[in-house]
């Protein structure tokens, strides 16, 4: 018998159980029923070709519909553990708050050793996009409105999503590989073990850490940008400094910096749980341990994306239904 | 056997019980319609060629796993009914020695022991410090070593603070997960001095999961014999042998003496026949 069909015989036994577990449920069968289910289910004599009764029809190869029925399934699945992954958060959070003592180390790890690669994102970020604006304001006779245009893409956008993607390699990553792990080294089965919930003990200290500082990491990427931009500009490329920085305070609203502020809050909450949740449910070996990190990176990366997406939207349906006028730049 | 329902097994009633239990992954099914029964006070020992099952057993037992079909009660309740904090207090009855001890490696080896005993504040840290001391003492490592991480530990190093770790909590049940899988010779016996020692002075229930024959010739009340359930004829028991450790040289199977014996035996077809191909 092929390996291939062997798994069919068994995913087909799943569900017949599944099926018939549901109709107990429901009151339409009885026990002795499901007994049946499970004693008829081909399950307990695989492995060995000849155990494998000859009546059993053979398997036609999955249609493509059914593959794409099944991979689908397993999406929604996936959506819906890492949705109660992060109600159970949630739930722990609120209902036993970790120590001072137990979140220092992850804040300690997540925010203070993330400073130095944060700000020099922010740095560069500022430079380059002097650089690259210039010529063009230049053109137009426009190069003291840099200031304007610099500081305010990297406070509502570049800033935010330029340090939360640096989180996720650098902490998102790091905390799928850690717990994955755990996971593989039995040290979460160890913590429930001795009585303990492994989502309050390991997730709740990275998700508060995470969501606590990744706020003052954007501010420091926005304020290195900032510094990085203007020293291009005003040191490098000649721009008037007085007016520089006046059209940058005309341009930028404390309203600027908190959407900025406001978004990396959503960013570190996407980056903790899907990096915690992806070496939760690390697969053995040092090959899951890896597609944990790496899946990490990826989801959190497009769940900032999505987030940035979304929230620049309504942000923008909000702003302008409170001040319908036009925007004072430019 | 109907369990029975209450929080204290009275006499001759099992403290775990498993029925019936049936255990399927999503690829596998590793368990099929099993029920074993475990006395107050005796050492179990079970026994079987890797990938049978047993592991999977033990972790049934404390509900790291939650049975696929069957129920599993711990002193007459079913852990199946009991509440998140109800099971995570019903754990504390449970010491549980992992086969690569897994302690946490960002944790001294104090931190490792004290861990339960902080982490559910059943004491101040006075007692946690003389608690600590006692168990790795118990357990026969030098003082001096608690400071050390985990990695700087040797293999039989870290199964004993493992044990220690598992016995901070005073346990009623200890549970062994192939306790001297990739220790040497001297240092496997260690350990099962030390189960015998744990069993005998703590009068703790013990389940040994293990293929090492000695552990069982050493430590064993009672022994049971799991087989992998694909290489079963249809219709037949996944337990192959349940008795006296003294019984299985001359059990009438001979897929049970030759486990004992470790011989290859009928396997040697099958390799040879994969030569052939």
């Amino acid at each position: 018998m092929h390996p291939y069909d062997l798994e069919r015989v068994i995913v087909e036994g799943i569900r017949i159980e599944w099926l018939f577990r549901r109709l107990l449920r429901r009151g339409w069968i009885s026990e002795s029923h499901l007994d049946m289910a499970i004693v008829s289910a081909p399950t307990n004599h695989l492995g060995s070709s000849s155990d494998v009764p000859r009546s059993l029809p053979p398997e036609p190869p999955a249609s493509p519909v059914q593959r794409v029925g099944e991979y689908v399934f397993d999406k929604v699945v996936s959506v819906g553990a890492m949705a109660l992954f992060t109600l159970q958060t949630f739930g722990w959070l609120l209902r036993k708050p970790p120590r001072w003592s137990v979140i220092m180390p992850s804040m300690y790890a997540i925010g203070v050793s993330s400073v130095p690669v944060v700000a020099l994102t922010g740095t560069f970020i500022g430079m380059v996009l002097a650089i690259q604006t210039y010529n063009q304001f230049e053109a137009m006779q426009m190069e003291t409105k840099l200031g304007a245009v610099i500081n305010l893409s990297l406070v509502k956008e570049l800033g935010p999503v330029l340090a939360a993607t640096m989180l996720a390699g650098r902490v998102g990553s790091s905390m799928a590989a850690e717990l994955g792990t755990m996971r593989v080294t039995e040290q979460i089965d160890a913590l429930i073990a001795l009585g303990t919930n492994p989502i309050r003990h390991l997730v709740v200290p990275r998700f508060l850490a995470c969501v606590l500082l990744i706020p003052l990491l954007t501010l420091m990427a926005d304020f290195m940008g900032i510094i990085g931009g203007a020293t291009i500009c005003t040191q490098l490329l000649g721009v008037d400094s007085f007016h520089y920085w006046t059209h940058s305070r005309n341009a930028v609203g404390l309203l600027d910096l908190f959407l900025g502020i406001f978004k990396s809050v959503f960013f570190g909450a996407a980056i903790a749980l899907t990096g915690c949740q992806r070496g939760f449910h690390s697969t053995a070996g040092a090959e899951g341990v890896g597609k944990a990190a790496t899946e990490s990176f990826v989801f959190s990366f497009i769940a900032i994306l999505l987030i940035d997406f979304v929230i620049g939207w309504c942000w923008n349906i909000i702003y302008f239904s409170i001040w319908p006028v036009e925007s004072s730049f430019l | 056997m109907t369990p029975h329902h209450g929080n204290e097994p009275g006499a001759g009633e099992p403290i775990v019980a498993m029925e019936r239990v049936t255990m399927r992954f999503r690829h596998q099914t590793v368990l099929h319609d099993v029920t074993i029964r475990i006395e107050p006070g005796e050492t179990l020992c079970i026994i079987g060629e890797s990938g049978c099952g047993k592991t999977v057993t033990l972790k049934l037992i404390i509900a790291l796993l939650q049975p696929t079909a069957g129920q599993v009660y711990y002193a007459g309740r079913d852990l199946a009914t009991l509440s998140d904090p109800e099971l995570n207090r019903t754990r504390l009855d449970f010491g549980f020695l992992f086969q690569m001890a897994a302690l946490f490696d960002s944790m001294s080896i104090y931190d490792n022991v004290a861990f339960g005993l902080r982490e559910h504040q059943l004491c101040d840290e006075a007692m946690i410090a003389r608690v600590v001391a006692e168990r790795l003492q118990e357990v026969g490592l030098p003082p001096g070593l608690e400071n050390k991480k985990p990695a700087e530990l040797s293999g039989g190093q870290r199964k004993r603070v493992g044990l220690a770790r598992a016995l901070a909590l005073s346990p009623k049940v200890m549970l062994y997960d192939e306790p001297t899988t990739g220790l040497d010779p001297i240092m496997s016996d260690v350990i099962n001095e030390l189960i015998l020692q744990t069993q005998h002075t703590m009068k703790t229930t013990g389940v040994v999961v293990t293929h090492d024959m000695r552990t069982v010739q050493k430590v064993a009340d009672r022994v049971i014999m799991l087989y992998p359930l694909s290489r079963l004829e249809p219709g037949e028991s996944q337990i192959l042998y349940d008795g006296p450790p003294e019984g299985l040289e001359d059990d009438p199977d001979s897929r049970v003496r030759q486990f004992v014996r470790g011989e290859a035996g009928e396997r040697l077809r099958e390799l040879s026949s994969g030569w052939g191909e």
